[in-house]
C-alpha cells in the first residue's frame, strides 16, 4: 500500500515537468536578444500589417511590446 | 485557524531587496584584479548590472563615465558588473564604450540573483554605511537628472 501511495506521488511531482524550472532571469536573457530571436523579420512590415488588422476589427491593441525580448524597456 | 491565517504572512517574509535593506556584499573578478564591496564601504556605491546586449547600456556608459568624473573626488565610485555569459562579448562591448570606472565580471549570475534585478539594466545606489538608497531599472536619458538627483543627495547625507 505504501509503495503504490510512493508511486503515486512520484507521478504526481513529475506531472508538471520542466514548467517547474524558472524561466529566463532578466539578466540571462542574451540569447532571446539576438535579432534573429525577434518574433518579426521587418518591423515596418509588421506595423503596416498589424494596422490593416486593425482596420479591419476596427480596434487596436494586443499586438505585443516593442523592443526585443531583452526586457530592456 | 491560526496556523492558516500565520501561513498567509509567509509570501510577506521572503526577502526583497529593497531600498534600506543591506546590500549583500560580494567579490568578483574585475578588470585587474578583484573587485568587493565592503572594500567601498564609506564611498556611495553606483552599483549598475550591464551586459553586451543591453541596447540602452550603450547610451548609460557615457553618462556613467560623467557621473564618475563629476563625483569621484566627493566620495562617488561607480561599479559596472557585467553578466555576460561570454567573457568576450563584454570586452568587446568595452573596446567600443569604454568605462572610466570599476568593472566586475559576473558570468554566472549569483550577483543580480542576490540584488533580485528586475529588469536590464538595473542600477542601485548604496549610501556609505551599505544600506541600498535607492533602486532603478532600465536606462532613459529624459531619467538621468533624477537619477543624479538621488546621487547627489546621497553624498550630501555622507557629508562629503
Amino acid at each position: 500500500m505504501p509503495l503504490k501511495l510512493v508511486t503515486a506521488l512520484c507521478i504526481l511531482a513529475f506531472l508538471e515537468g520542466c514548467a517547474s524550472f524558472p524561466g529566463a532571469q532578466p539578466w540571462e536573457r542574451g540569447n532571446l536578444a539576438k535579432p534573429i530571436m525577434s518574433l518579426d523579420t521587418d518591423s515596418l512590415d509588421s506595423r503596416f500589417v498589424t494596422h490593416i488588422y486593425d482596420s479591419k476589427e476596427s480596434s487596436s491593441g494586443g499586438m505585443g511590446v516593442g523592443g526585443g525580448g531583452c526586457g530592456c524597456n | 485557524m491560526k496556523l492558516f491565517y500565520s501561513l498567509l504572512l509567509v509570501p510577506a517574509l521572503s526577502f526583497a531587496l529593497e531600498a534600506g535593506k543591506p546590500a549583500p556584499d560580494f567579490t568578483l573578478p574585475g578588470a585587474s584584479g578583484d573587485v568587493k564591496l565592503s572594500d567601498f564601504k564609506g564611498k556611495v556605491v553606483y552599483l549598475d548590472f550591464w551586459a553586451s546586449w543591453c541596447g540602452p547600456c550603450h547610451k548609460s556608459f557615457p553618462w556613467m563615465n560623467e557621473m564618475q568624473s563629476k563625483y569621484g573626488s566627493k566620495g562617488l565610485q561607480i561599479i559596472g558588473v557585467n553578466v555576460d555569459q561570454k567573457r568576450e562579448d563584454a570586452d568587446k562591448f568595452l573596446s567600443q564604450v569604454p568605462a572610466k570606472f570599476a568593472i566586475a565580471f559576473d558570468a554566472k549570475g549569483a550577483t543580480p540573483k542576490a540584488y533580485d534585478v528586475k529588469g536590464m539594466p538595473s542600477a542601485l545606489l548604496i549610501d556609505a554605511a551599505g544600506n541600498v538608497q535607492y533602486i532603478h531599472a532600465g536606462f532613459k536619458e529624459e531619467e538621468t537628472a533624477s537619477v543624479e538627483a538621488h546621487i547627489k543627495q546621497a553624498l550630501e547625507k555622507a557629508g562629503k
